[in-house]
């Protein structure tokens, strides 16, 4: 591994179980290190002290392990030949395929400057109508699902990937099981979209530290493809959770002081550099874009959590699935979901009455919520109470259902449809001139 | 000037070995890498012999040893003419200026253009005794009255030796020279620097805000108005609409000057601002409201020190403009973001913490930047003012946190942005009980608003609350009780709070006309709605209630959309008057 010209050392002063320090000099900061062959990063110097983050752990490095600093921060080769390949956190192969040729860049590069970005302005249909109707995404969007462990989020992921009209497609699995892994690994193949995908993968079999690499990995290649290539790529992330949970084990290794839930200060400003990579770049730059959709898993449903709040707050938007009991079904909550950049593309890139039409269900969705509390704590319920009941099941069962797969005229549409087979025109509360031209008489 | 050699990094604080005297918040530069780019970084903490720098950029590849060099001044901006209608990043780099779809690490500029002539009148004469922040002369900044100032770091008085005739001059050109008072003459040129940690208090005195500042929504203006020189905050839980309330009061509010400074924020949200604002029509010109505007970007993933620099660099520019006896609006998005930079370097500097890990003088500090803000009589007898709207993003919606608790205390204005308001699609999701603005309670406000609308007004918005309050009671005990548990008139009450609830508090901000509500119209409109509110009414059931207003609602709603008094509005207005005649009691 060492080259003739570099210096090794060998007297390491301190282990943890995530660092190591020893006396270096010269050492660049961010600088990546091999400490008796496993990869590590500089993550503070004091005076000769140099303290490293070893990203498989320090299980077995002794005191007087062959440490050499390699002179450049964490890197990947980019080419096109990345395309259909599986690597690990570090950039290696894992399907047993060659090494990537190309150029070597470093990860967890500088931002866009904000007055070179261009307004989001396409639509990314799904054809999930919860998604496409009441959250339209967008390109240049960063989005996650908020769910529990035990949702289908990753399954919904995928099919979001197949369906996205998109030249590349980057997966960065942290932590995921070996099980969801193949599963991926499957549904790309089987859809015959291998080339049109790179993932790069930290299985939960291995060491939880490496997945710090993974959203930037998968971001530079995104980036390639992006700004080179000039491609509309989709980043998925998942699982951010477990990205988040490794951030604050380094952190409580290195004796900083924790803020809200054991979570690092710096949390917001960590999550902040990996999602704000999503960007539509204009014309002038190729016209690529990044559009990241990730997965936070909850503990609980709480959104309160540190992660999740963090997160709320750099996202755009967020995306809930839940169980509807009415209808035995998982639908996209479309009360707590959002997509924030949907009146970019709602009624501009759609249909003019998409906006008022989403409004318009969601709120006779929500007052039919209302009927069920009332029904639930054994009141009466009157003609409309009824009426907005009917429509929610059916409305559930044709929107907002996750195996729902139509385009959003249709789904407009059916909302007038519903609208019209169950409430009158003053009950829906959308501008007249929309009224006058699409309720279905 | 000082010199220093690095010690020691952990992120962007470093510690620096010096072999002079260094000051507090003093800027330095640090070499690092083959091309010796030179970083910016302030003092932030000294202990014996070890300087702590915050660099404003990624410290990669720093090593122990680069050089250090300080430059015995505190971070400033530089202030002339040439500041509007151009986006910075927090350190006041012309981000338009920058080379690269990428920002380079250590690429600064001059945030002003040295080349452009200006046409200047001179207001000073020779012999005028004057102070800092003394008009000397005028420029025309896109149609907005530029004044030429003493410099405020200028201290006591001095008297005009020469004044150039109005021309064309360019910003570094000597416009005047001033004499002190032991004989020194000093030039003054169009530009000056001033740091930004220090409020700029060259103006004669602040007196309590009084007068109303427009904003054209009516859950602001109507239910809680917000005065110019008057400060307010808003908090929401993500996804409540903070974004959109903000962006449509700078677009809309009465201001000549308006700063953003998106501190923190999505850089998507700022491109929709860069993307907007030079399209919008200035509702008060008829130009393009860009011309007037300037904004401060340091989105949520540009170094966080700068971050920190952003809002102070945003409020300075705002002082320097209420000085020129200007009106200035100025919305951070957010405060909770810069709050969190405090704590990032709170943290690294292994500072004891305070609640939730912020600083322990947190609530101090956010208290002296709100300071800043107000409506001041400058020394030549104008006035001029500095609106502050700030957002704080609190953590899961909770606000029993540090960062809105230390706001609450100083921000005269809250609007409460609500989680199941905006759940129910009822925008914007101000909630109109747990809001308030202390302004109304303001006898100064109060005369002030009689002579702008009426004296009973204040009296109809006081009404108009306590019928909303009692229509929330009367929903829980309809919720407890049912539909059927309580009297007919408890509907009607209830319904009353609701035509309210839609017709005044709810806008569409997304509607071309209902986005913009003049005074005219609210006063208007509150005027409809009360008398709705005052009569009474004949129902049999309760269904028949909730089925009438309903329909009110929906008439109201249609005027809203409508232009005001036009056609359709009187069309609805008819309707309206017709559908009140069939069940109003006559009184």
């Amino acid at each position: 591994m060492a080259k003739a010209f570099q210096k090794i050392f060998t007297e390491i002063t301190a282990i943890t179980k995530a660092t190591c320090s020893l006396k270096a000099e010269g050492v660049g900061n961010d600088e990546l290190a091999t400490v008796n062959g496993k990869l590590a990063q500089v993550v503070k110097i004091m005076g000769d002290e140099v303290t490293l983050q070893v990203f498989q752990g320090t299980e077995g490095i002794p005191t007087n392990a062959e440490v050499v600093f390699l002179g450049k921060a964490p890197s990947l080769k980019v080419s096109d030949q990345l395309a259909g390949r599986f690597f690990n956190a570090y950039g290696d192969p894992i399907d047993g395929g060659p090494a990537v040729e190309g150029e070597e860049v470093e990860i967890g590069g500088p931002s866009v400057n904000p007055v070179r970005r261009k307004q989001p302005s396409e639509l990314i249909a799904t054809g999930i109508a919860g998604i496409d109707l009441n959250n339209t995404l967008v390109s240049g969007q960063k989005i996650p699902f908020f769910a529990d462990p035990d949702q289908p989020y990753n399954q919904v992921m995928a099919n979001v990937a197949l369906r996205a009209q998109v030249d590349k497609i980057i997966l960065g699995g942290m932590g995921l099981t070996n099980d969801d892994y193949l599963y991926f690994k499957n549904v790309f193949a089987n859809a015959g979209v291998l080339d049109r995908i790179v993932s790069f993968v930290n299985t939960t079999e291995n060491p939880a530290v490496e997945r710090l690499l993974i959203p930037d990995m998968a971001l530079a290649a995104a980036e390639y493809f992006a700004v080179q290539k000039h491609q509309k790529v989709l980043v998925l992330l998942t699982d951010m959770t477990l990205y988040a949970d490794a951030l604050a084990i380094v952190s409580n290794r290195m004796d900083q002081i924790p803020s809200k839930d054991s979570m690092p200060g710096s949390l917001y400003s960590d999550l902040a550099k990996i999602y704000e990579k999503a960007v539509q770049f204009p014309e002038e730059a190729g016209g690529g874009s990044i559009t990241i959709i990730a997965v936070t898993t909850l503990s609980g449903g709480d959104i309160t959590h540190a992660i999740p709040d963090n997160t709320g707050y750099i996202t755009e938007g967020q995306l809930y699935l839940r169980r509807d009991s009415d209808i035995g079904k998982v639908i996209v909550d479309p009360f707590r979901s959002l997509s924030r950049l949907k009146q970019l593309v709602a009624g501009k890139k759609t249909r003019e009455d998409h906006p008022q039409v989403m409004n318009a269900a969601v709120r006779l969705y929500a007052d039919a919520a209302n009927a069920k509390t009332k029904m639930e704590n054994g009141f009466d319920l009157t003609d409309y109470d009824n009426r907005c009941l009917d429509f929610a099941k059916e409305y559930s069962n044709r929107i907002l259902a996750i195996d729902v797969n139509i385009n959003t005229t249709e789904m407009l549409d059916i909302a007038w449809e519903l609208f019209a087979t169950y409430f009158k025109p003053e009950e829906v509360n959308i501008k007249q001139a929309l009224v006058d031209k699409y309720w279905k008489k | 000037m000082t010199q220093g050699k690095v010690k020691g990094i952990i992120a962007n604080l470093v510690t620096v070995a010096v072999d002079g005297p260094v000051s507090q918040n003093e800027i330095a530069y640090i070499s690092v890498g083959a091309n010796a780019t030179k970083l910016m970084a302030e003092v932030i903490k000294v202990t014996g012999e070890n300087v702590y720098v915050q660099v404003f950029e990624s410290t990669r590849g720093l090593k122990v040893g680069d050089n250090v060099e300080f430059t015995g001044h505190m971070l400033e901006v530089t202030l002339g003419p040439g500041l509007l209608s151009r986006n910075y990043d927090g350190l006041q780099n012309d981000l338009d200026k920058l080379t690269g779809v990428f920002l380079k690490r250590g690429e600064y500029n001059f945030p002003l253009d040295k080349e452009k002539l200006w046409k200047f009148e001179p207001i000073a004469k020779v012999g005028d005794q004057v102070e800092a922040a003394a008009w000397l002369g005028e420029v025309d900044e896109n149609h907005q009255p530029h004044k030429i100032m003493v410099p405020f770091v200028m201290e006591g008085t001095y008297t005009v030796k020469s004044i150039v005739a109005a021309g064309e001059y360019k910003i570094e050109d000597t416009i005047a020279v001033l004499t002190d008072q032991e004989g020194n003459d000093h030039n003054v040129t169009m530009v000056q620097k001033w740091p930004v940690k220090k409020a700029i208090l060259a103006y004669k005195s602040k007196p309590r805000p009084f007068k109303l500042l427009e904003t054209g929504v009516r859950t602001i203006d109507t239910a809680n108005p917000i005065c110019e020189g008057g400060t307010g905050f808003i908090p929401g839980p993500f996804g409540t609409g903070k974004t959109v309330l903000q962006h449509a009061i700078s677009k809309q509010a009465e201001a000549d000057i308006v700063i953003i400074a998106a501190c923190g924020e999505r850089a998507n949200e700022v491109v929709e601002t860069f993307t907007e604002f030079p399209e919008l029509d200035d509702p008060h010109t008829g130009r393009k409201l860009m011309e007037r505007t300037i904004i401060i970007a340091n989105t949520s993933n540009m170094p966080v020190a700068s971050r920190e620099a952003s809002v102070y660099t945003s409020m300075t520019i705002a002082e320097y403009y209420r000085s020129m006896g200007l009106r200035v609006l100025l919305m951070a998005d957010s405060t909770s973001r810069w709050a969190q930079a405090l704590r990032e370097m709170s943290n690294r500097m292994e500072e004891l913490p305070g609640q939730d890990a912020f600083p322990m003088d947190l609530s101090a500090i956010i208290g002296a930047f709100y300071a800043r803000a107000g409506y001041v009589y400058l020394n030549n007898g104008k006035t001029g003012s500095v609106t502050f709207l700030g957002t704080v993003s609190p953590a899961g919606g909770n606000l029993k946190e540090p960062v809105t608790e230390g706001t609450k205390k100083v921000a005269r204005c809250f609007y409460a942005l609500e989680q199941a308001r905006a759940d129910h699609k009822r925008y914007p999701a101000v909630n109109p009980i747990d809001s308030y603005s202390k302004y109304i309670e303001y006898p100064e406000f109060a005369e002030y608003i009689s002579g702008l609308i009426d004296d009973k007004w204040i009296g109809k918005v006081v009404e108009m609350k306590t019928y909303l309050q009692r229509g929330k009671e009367i929903q829980e005990q309809i919720n407890i009780l049912g539909d059927d548990g309580v009297p007919v008139d408890y509907h009607e009450e209830f319904w009353k709070s609701e035509v309210i609830d839609f017709v005044i508090l709810q806008q569409d901000a997304f509607d071309k006309i209902d986005a913009v509500c003049p005074l005219e119209r609210q006063r208007y409109m509150l005027d409809l709605v009360m008398g709705i509110c005052h009569s009474d009414y004949n129902f049999d059931n309760f269904l028949d209630v909730i089925d009438y207003f309903k329909r009110i609602i929906n008439l109201c709603k249609q005027m809203n959309y409508s232009e005001f008094h036009s056609e359709d509005f009187e069309n609805y207005q008819k309707k309206l008057n017709e559908l009140l005649a069939e069940k109003q009691i006559k009184a």
